[in-house]
């Protein structure tokens, strides 16, 4: 795969068509990371999503504060709202349409529009059956969704490379081995490995549940980055390298790591946003998180029979989680074409123009 | 293979077997038979066993298929895992198959579009959908489908007029999407906009006047219309349009359809619905291999292929159109009352079983929601592989070797850019069958449909590891099948590989 690429570069290089011509100005004495971060920041709905996605982690973690460790010892940061989820305000039964209770008082119509002036109020999302605040379950349930988002994809992300490494490396009967014992894990539908994971481990938290799932879902990661070692590893540089004496390990951290991290970064990401469905599934399914703990899937189960007298129960989690993954998918999208060598970016008909003109200057200059 | 599949059901074995206590209901229960029972049931299921060692009693049950005795045990309830899973997955393939269907068709074509207008505003909208689709959890938009389309679509039909806004937006739409996937200069895609929405808006109006949406129908007319736009486009897709002869061939068999409407109307009414279905499809597929040998001479090939899709498509037409004709009587039916789009359930058990086009009415009715929320999904996918994969495929040297022949768009497109764009896609439809048998799980919930799914979900509930096996075993053995289809696959497709070895 990776020769396929070189062999277009070269004949992109070679090919002295215009376009070209100005694509390869543009990378001119730059190194491979300085390319991939501007192709990057240049991607207009990667560089969206990543803010969104920052400013998703950063309202949702300072909202409801951090919570983590167990019940004896709990490791508590408390956050700006001022509900968390185990308060019990009265539940709100007047002032809501169509006679439904705890409905939100947030308003984002100024009072031009309709007759009410802007604002939170006290239960912006509304509240639950027994008057806890939404807002604050909502938040609870995001900060759940990117904690095991961030977990997965760091365990399975560093798993599925070191097994991949390993045995794209070594190759022989290590290889074989190794790949033997992931065909035996992704015959298993991950869904499965979810289900008996979390309803064993939903109890203990969110963590645990995360870590567990990322035990079980480097597979798809690792065989794409034995396949890139194994392509990676016959290059000339890296037979250079060895003749110079390198160590395995040198050769693995600064020779073909570097070029394989493109392939990492991006299913990493995909893993990511896949692990927040995942969760959202088992939570819904009722083999995730478990009651009094809250996740989105869970609140999704819990009220998809309110929908038709308080809808708002249902819309909110469901937002967050789209909102959460559709940035996650997008980053994903973004880094796979700044790392894809092949992807070259669209060349307007005004660069074209001055392209022309250069050359035509060029010409009457000579 | 064998040991992958003893691998991973070992593993999956030791997990559900530590996965919780199965005797925990009977420690704290007050029956004073109950350590009678915690003794009995330990025998039983081997629970003082480890279970390591304990998933080779398991074993021996499953290798008796080598001496006809294959044994899964028993469910906790005491029923045959066999015979369970026997009921569950044709269940399951039934709503797997149409929506990944549905899923590939839709999914290809519009893949092909994008990629062709690559960086157009359509390509964008398409991607952003694509990715809102990856983003979906299917359980919530589950709920919005039974909320909107069951329900509001029930409401809309017992009044059933079309309202202004509804019109004037769906006309919008169908204006901007044809603008889009067509194309061309400012002033082009300004006509097809303006043609496109005012040929939806006249269509709306005239189904909500001629109460078409409570008797719904083609008749003849608009058969022979559709029948013969099928075979112009079929033509146009696989040998252009300027080869007459196959025009023809194609033509023919869409007269052919138009003539036999009545007789069929016929046929479709008489018992042993299946064996006459199987004559008909037979006689239209003599029809169009007879009218391709009569006009052609020469390259007969090809035309045989276009008139025999064109035959598979104005049957299809038919058979649509039948089932339009049954749709009033099914609605006024006591079981129906009016409020055909269900939300649950594989089929309704009120209905009577005499009609054959009713009952089929209501199946397929009833496996158009979880369709629809499996398909969506997996459509994205397939948009987006498809889209990637041609764009591969179109930057390849023979694809501007066939440009530079002179070759037109289109058989660049089709025969040389569509057939190498498949070869990578077939292996993700191989897998994506298998992995949605495995994903169902929440769709099946959600819908109350009786499959895989939903009895991997109780099994687990139960603690029933039997089934649990069962199910694993199942769906790793067509997991496994499913790669090695997909090798075979893609070395018959791609002969580079073939020769590679």
């Amino acid at each position: 795969m990776f020769n396929k690429k070189n062999k277009n570069i070269d004949s992109a290089a070679s090919a002295t068509g215009g376009e070209n011509a100005i694509a390869n100005k543009e990378i001119e004495g730059l190194s491979q990371g300085q390319i991939v971060r501007r192709r990057f920041v240049r991607h207009r709905a990667a560089m969206i999503a990543l803010f969104s996605l920052l400013g998703i982690a950063l309202f949702v973690f300072s909202a409801s504060g951090i919570h983590l460790g167990s019940e004896k010892h709990p490791i508590s940061v408390p956050g700006w709202w001022h509900y968390s989820i185990t308060d019990l305000p009265e539940l709100a039964v007047t002032g809501c349409p169509d006679g439904a209770v705890g409905c939100p008082t947030l308003d984002l119509l100024p009072s031009f529009i309709d007759g009410t002036g802007m604002q939170i109020g006290d239960h912006p999302f509304g509240q639950d059956d027994i008057g806890r605040d939404y807002f604050a379950l909502v938040m609870r349930g995001a900060q759940q969704s990117i904690m095991v988002m961030v977990i997965i994809g760091l365990v399975g992300g560093m798993l599925g490379t070191i097994v991949g490494a390993i045995s794209g490396f070594f190759r022989g009967w290590v290889d074989a081995v190794l790949m033997r014992f992931t065909d035996f894990i992704i015959t298993i539908p991950f869904i499965m490995v979810g289900a008996v994971i979390g309803f064993k481990y939903g109890n203990l938290g969110v963590v645990v549940l995360a870590l567990m799932l990322g035990l079980f879902s480097w597979t798809g990661l690792s065989r794409l980055v034995r396949g890139e070692f194994l392509t990676l590893r016959t290059r000339e540089f890296v037979d250079a390298a060895r003749v110079a004496g390198a160590s395995n390990a040198r050769i693995v951290f600064k020779h073909i790591l570097p070029n394989a991290v493109g392939v990492i970064i991006v299913s990493v990401t995909l893993l990511m946003s896949g692990a927040i469905l995942t969760e959202s599934a088992l939570s819904y399914l009722g083999f995730g998180v478990v009651a009094p703990d809250v996740s989105l899937g869970l609140l999704i189960s819990q009220y998809q029979d309110s929908f038709t007298t308080r809808p708002w129960l249902f819309w909110w989690p469901g937002l967050f989680i789209i909102a959460i993954a559709l940035s996650v998918n997008f980053i994903g999208d973004g880094l796979r074409d700044a790392f894809d060598p092949r992807q070259k970016r669209r060349i307007t008909k005004k660069e074209r123009e001055q392209a022309r003109v250069a050359k035509r200057e060029a010409k009457a200059d000579a | 293979m064998l040991i992958v599949l003893f691998g991973s059901t070992f593993i999956i074995y030791n997990l559900g077997a530590n996965m919780g206590d199965p005797l925990e209901a009977l420690r704290i229960s007050q029956d004073p038979n109950a350590k009678q029972q915690i003794l009995n049931l330990t025998r039983e299921l081997h629970l003082d066993v480890p279970s390591p060692i304990r998933y080779f009693y398991w074993l021996r049950g499953v290798l008796g298929v080598f001496t006809g005795h294959f044994d899964l045990g028993q469910t906790r309830d005491g029923l045959n895992v066999i015979s369970q899973l026997g009921d569950a997955i044709p269940t399951s393939i039934r709503l797997v198959a149409v929506s990944t269907l549905l899923a590939i068709i839709l999914g290809i074509s519009i893949g092909i579009v994008t990629a062709l207008r690559q960086y157009s505003r359509f390509d964008y909208a398409v991607t952003f959908y694509a990715f809102l689709c990856f983003s979906l959890p299917v359980f919530w938009f589950a709920v919005l489908l039974k909320q909107y389309l069951a329900i509001g679509f029930n409401n809309f039909l017992s009044d059933p007029q079309v309202s202004a806004p509804w019109v004037l937006g769906l006309s919008l739409i169908s204006g901007v999407f044809w603008s889009a996937i067509i194309g061309g200069s400012r002033k082009r895609v300004w006509i097809i906009f303006g043609s496109a929405f005012a040929v939806t808006a006249a269509i709306i109006v005239l189904m909500g006047l001629t109460n078409w949406f409570t008797n719904p129908g083609l008749g003849i007319f608009l058969v022979s219309i559709f029948a013969g736009g099928a075979a112009v486009g079929v033509t146009q897709l696989s040998t252009g349009i300027s080869n007459r002869k196959t025009l023809y061939s194609a033509l023919s068999v869409a007269v052919f359809g138009a003539i036999a409407y009545f007789p069929l109307q016929w046929v479709f009414e008489q018992k042993h619905h299946l064996v006459n279905f199987i004559l008909v499809a037979l006689v239209f597929a003599a029809v169009g291999v007879g009218a391709s040998f009569f006009f052609n001479k020469i390259d007969r090939g090809q035309a045989v292929r276009t008139s025999l899709i064109t035959a598979v498509l104005v049957l299809l037409l038919l058979v649509v159109d039948k089932l339009m004709q049954t749709w009033n009587g099914y609605m006024s039916t006591d079981a129906v009352n009016y409020r055909p789009v269900p939300t649950v359930g594989q089929a309704n058990d009120l209905l009577e079983t005499g009609n054959f086009w009713n009952s089929t009415l209501d199946l397929l009715m009833h496996i158009a929601l979880p369709t629809i929320a499996l398909a969506i999904i997996s459509f994205a996918v397939y948009v987006r592989y498809a889209r990637g994969s041609l764009l591969e495929v179109l930057n390849q040297d023979y694809i501007r070797t066939a440009r530079a022949k002179g070759l037109t768009e289109r058989t660049v497109i089709m025969r040389h850019a569509f057939r190498n764009t498949m070869i990578p896609l077939t292996t993700i439809m191989v897998t994506d069958i298998v992995g949605i048998i495995g994903g169902a799980v929440i769709t099946e919930s959600i819908f109350g449909w009786i499959g895989m799914g939903s009895l991997f979900r109780g099994s687990l509930v139960a603690l029933d590891l039997n089934m649990l096996m069962g199910i694993s075993l199942v769906t790793a053995f067509m997991a496994m099948v499913a790669n090695l289809i997909a090798d075979l696959l893609y070395s018959a497709l791609d002969p580079r590989i073939r020769a590679g070895k």
